[in-house]
């Protein structure tokens, strides 16, 4: 907070001059921006736990992790999305222009339809991950970790496209768990009912439009809503109000970390380090080499990266692969080394928990090919237990296994069960 | 739409003097080979052209001085009727209002006009920046190492430098890269004192490229010249009877007799690309043609962002491409005289070489300057050449062709061309005529060519005849653009093989020739 520090008997016009360049550039005493719900999640954040997102003030845990991540499992969790990245694509070629950025076929989602998707620089590296929605024909929301309007104006260059940032703009609202449906029914978003996995439909709010897309980061069944900034309280105010009997409870990051881990999700600079963050050349990484193999579409026209992907592939030049392990016990292996045989260093796990739902010791892992690709037997991880100040080291067995770690039929149930 | 039947194994665009030795090079390699070239005739920038009724000249490259042995040889062009003798050298003079300074011979062998102690002076220094020149020689006929996976004969290649560069001795080879990015300003200082000298090595070092003598770098472009020769001789020039055209004419003679197929006023619309591949072409007239490889030997960026397009090439390429910088700074100036001119104090054989206007190095900083803030110079510094004395056949009887390389003239003139176009014309005539005077009575026609109306007329954007400024950072790897210096690029079956690629231009052929050299290795 700006505060005065010292007195003024009188005022001069120099004064007043150098009071509003003061003013002008106080920007810096704000050290985190507070998002359109901040209000609300202020007066919920009991453990003053934040942390920065994006640029943003965002809880890490607003009074009980355990308690929140439940919520998601059990009940109905509000998660502010707004400091996710968001840009408006909008024009005759934003299909194309998309298309010839991500790798997925963009002439294949439909209006009223999203799809998980990433991007890649023109060495196949990935520089970001990130969900696009299609609000019309012609207009799109690409949500992403990273910021990346220069890459996204220059890849305009050739094409009928506009493209601007429009994080403060929109306000995000995660509602997942089991009870996030009959919230929105209750809160009357008459027809969100009809709402698919991955569809998104407009629906009236406060003479203005929130946009719900049946999407989320849990692996539960789930939903995510865009609204005009001005109008983010009242759609708070909204869902807390229709919710309160269905269990409704405000999260912080680390309970939707836990789900989405279960759902075997990955985070871009958490699993991987983004293309344009990374230092080390070796820290690059392929679609292949995080698990996002499926979303290369060599079919579809001009993308990206298609070159050096397809030539990584030909010549076998792909050095990395994202695994899910299971492993031993029940002590989180976070960041721990994994081993193949117990003695050679093969890779590193970047997630990791005791999962209450699978009722397992999962992870996720970055390995060495071939480890964890052509062998995929022989894992262990060194975990450090920490017990009353001092290590104790734990050499556990592990197994590669699918992801998702959990998959839960309410996700994807049609119509969504009314909990 | 119509398409032809044939299929080609190669399609050159582009009939300048690179898309020419590029398709002789190929067709000499068995390849089907069609060149398609958008304009009337081939040449481009190296056509002789009529600029008045009866006056000849060579379009924007006027004098001879570095195509380089290996297109000579491989394109056996003394048998298509180019033949250079040492007695075709012509000398460089430096005007100056206290008398001339004339190097003859290549580049400057015997220098008179200067004292004993400059003379000697520049013995030597002549002798380091061939020595020098020459370690970088090599790499003119060979593709910019490839930093990723460098190949055994990349290696060996890279390894003779390194020899060469040891052959200098310990005490020479630290001076090599001493100065190797050093302006040309503060060397010539080194060394020399007649000023006149000075700004001759001034103005070579900075002709063609958005540079002062003072400008960081400006060396290289003495370096450029340098390692270029002709007849065996490095530095040496020649004016071309029948103009640069003559030089055009014997390459495409040579291509013909190889078997390409040359086919003028076809300019291309669009090449094809399936599945990251270039397959063939589409004309501006709509046909279609194919071909298992398809050479572009116009310019990088037009080749990409016009012909191939943005959406068919990633979006980091793109950047790079539109980045590379070439804007021209460079007019050529035409002028139809009545009776030779008469520059004072030089001889009959200087009037056929090549007369410099850069009396300093301060002249041609104080010429650099206004170029940086849109405004050309006041003061202008030129090469001029007067053809006619050396074929007579290029004007007609008892008259004279005058023509010459004008600088700065910064392609995108604040004022615009069309009203800075007369002012500078008059600069121009005005210093003529400080060193020729009576010449502005006797001018019958002037032609004066601004990078705008070189961009227009040769298809060269920005009217850069290199096809992007030849300087340290878009050079050897990093020329057209870093990652693809080595004549492919990122779209299989398309190459780039003018100008804009390593070497650089002027008529040498090398770029023409090294993709050729490129494809056939690669048995594209």
């Amino acid at each position: 907070m700006a505060q005065a520090t010292r007195k003024k008997p009188f005022v001069t016009e120099a004064d007043t001059a150098v009071e509003a360049r003061t003013i002008a550039q106080s920007h810096f005493r704000t050290l985190r921006l507070g998002t359109p719900f901040q209000p609300r999640i202020d007066a919920l954040g009991l453990k003053q736990d934040w942390y920065n997102w994006a640029g943003y003030r965002a809880p890490h845990s607003l009074w009980d992790e355990e308690l929140e991540y439940f919520a998601i499992r059990s009940q109905a969790a509000l998660f502010d999305i707004s400091p996710m990245t968001k840009y408006r694509i909008e024009g005759p070629d934003a299909e194309a222009y998309l298309d010839r950025i991500t790798l997925r076929d963009v002439t294949r989602l439909e209006p009223g339809r999203v799809h998980y998707t990433a991007w890649c620089d023109d060495e196949g590296f990935v520089l970001d991950d990130g969900t696009l929605f299609r609000l019309s024909p012609t207009r799109f929301r690409l949500c992403s970790q990273e910021r990346h309007l220069p890459w996204l104006l220059d890849s305009g260059i050739g094409y009928e496209v506009s493209v601007e940032e429009e994080t403060e703009a929109v306000a995000g609202l995660a509602l997942q768990g089991p009870t996030s449906f009959a919230v929105l029914r209750d809160a009357g978003f008459a027809g969100v009912e009809r709402l698919k996995v991955f569809d998104l439909a407009e629906f009236a709010h406060d003479d203005a439009t929130v946009t719900i897309s049946r999407t989320g980061f849990t692996g539960d069944l789930g939903y995510e809503l865009f609204v005009p900034a001005d109008k983010a309280l009242s759609l708070w105010d909204r869902l807390m109000a229709a919710g309160e009997l269905r269990g409704i409870r405000a999260i912080g990051y680390t309970a939707l970390n836990r789900a989405r881990l279960e759902a075997g999700l990955i985070i871009a600079n958490a699993d991987f380090a983004t293309a344009e963050h990374a230092i080390r050349t070796d820290r690059l990484r392929m679609p292949d080499e995080i698990g996002l193999g499926f979303m290369v579409d060599p079919q579809k026209g001009h993308f990206n990266g298609r070159r050096a992907i397809l030539e990584a592939r030909a010549k076998k030049k792909l050095r990395h692969v994202l695994v899910g392990l299971e492993i031993e016990g029940n002590i989180p292996a976070e960041h721990a080394i994994v081993y193949y045989r117990r003695s050679q260093e093969v890779g590193l796990v970047s997630a990791a928990m005791w999962s209450p739902m699978a009722k397992r010791n999962i992870a996720i892992a970055s390995l060495q090919r071939p480890y964890g690709d052509t062998i995929v037997d022989d894992f262990w991880v060194e975990i450090y237990a920490m017990r009353e100040l001092q290590y104790q080291k734990l050499m556990k067995r592990a197994k590669v296994v699918q992801r998702p770690f959990i998959k839960l039929d309410r996700r994807t149930a049609n119509p969504p069960a009314d909990f | 739409m119509t398409s032809s039947e044939t299929n080609w194994d190669a399609i050159v665009i582009g009939g300048g003097h690179n898309g020419l030795v590029a398709a002789a090079t190929l067709a000499k390699s068995g390849r089907k080979v069609l060149l398609l070239e958008a304009g009337s005739d081939v040449g481009g920038a190296a056509r002789t052209e009529e600029f008045a009724p009866g006056f000849r000249v060579s379009a924007v490259a006027h004098l001879l001085n570095r195509l380089h042995p290996d297109v000579l040889k491989t394109l056996e062009l003394g048998r298509h009727g180019l033949n250079v003798e040492r007695s075709d050298f012509v000398p460089s003079v430096a005007l100056s209002k206290g008398g001339p300074l004339v190097l003859h011979g290549a580049y400057g062998e015997v220098l008179t006009g200067a004292s004993p102690s400059e003379q000697s002076a520049w013995k030597a220094l002549r002798a380091q920046l061939l020595r020098y020149a020459a370690v970088l020689k090599p790499f003119l006929s060979r593709r910019p190492p490839e930093l990723a996976g460098l190949s055994l004969a990349e290696m060996t290649g890279l390894g003779q430098t390194a020899l060469a560069l040891k052959r200098l001795g310990k005490e020479d080879m630290r001076d090599f890269l001493r100065v190797l990015l050093m302006n040309v300003n503060d060397l010539l200082d080194e060394q020399l004192s007649d000023d006149r000298l000075k700004g001759l090595l001034a103005f070579d070092a900075t002709l063609g490229s958005h540079l002062g003598p003072r400008s960081p770098t400006s060396l290289l472009g003495l370096y450029y010249r340098l390692a270029g020769e002709i007849g065996g001789l490095a530095g040496a020039q020649i004016q071309p009877k029948g103009g640069m055209g003559a030089v055009i004419a014997a390459i495409r003679a040579a291509a013909e007799k190889a078997g390409v197929s040359i086919r003028p006023a076809t300019p291309v619309a669009k090449v094809i690309i399936e599945k990251g591949r270039a397959v063939g072409v589409v004309t501006q007239g709509g046909e279609t043609m194919r071909a298992r490889t398809v050479v572009s030997a116009i310019n990088p960026a037009t080749t990409i962002l016009d012909l191939v397009g943005p959406r068919e090439v990633d979006t980091g390429f793109v950047r790079k491409v539109k980045n590379i910088r070439m804007k021209g700074d460079a007019a050529k100036l035409h002028l139809a005289l009545d009776r030779p001119p008469q520059f004072t104090g030089v001889d009959a054989a200087g009037h056929k070489g090549r007369l410099v206007i850069a009396p300093s190095p301060d002249h041609v900083e104080r010429a650099f300057n206004p170029s940086k803030y849109g405004e050309f110079s006041r003061e202008p510094v030129m090469e001029i050449t007067l053809p006619s004395l050396v074929d007579p056949a290029l004007a007609p009887a008892g008259a004279c062709v005058l023509s010459a390389v004008v600088q700065y003239a910064p392609y995108a003139l604040r004022e615009g061309w069309t009203a800075g176009k007369p002012q500078f014309l008059e600069a121009i005539l005005a210093q003529l005529e400080t060193y020729a005077p009576g010449i502005g009575a006797t001018v019958r026609h002037a032609e004066l060519l601004t990078p705008i109306d070189i961009e227009a007329r040769y298809r060269m954007p920005g009217g850069h005849w290199h096809h992007g400024e030849l300087q340290a950072d878009q050079m050897l790897i990093s020329r057209p653009v870093s990652g693809w210096s080595g004549y492919d690029t990122p779209l299989e079956g398309l190459f780039l093989a003018g100008a804009g690629s390593h070497p650089g231009g002027g008529i040498s052929g090398a770029p023409g020739l090294n993709a050729a050299r490129r494809i056939i290795a690669m048995r594209g």
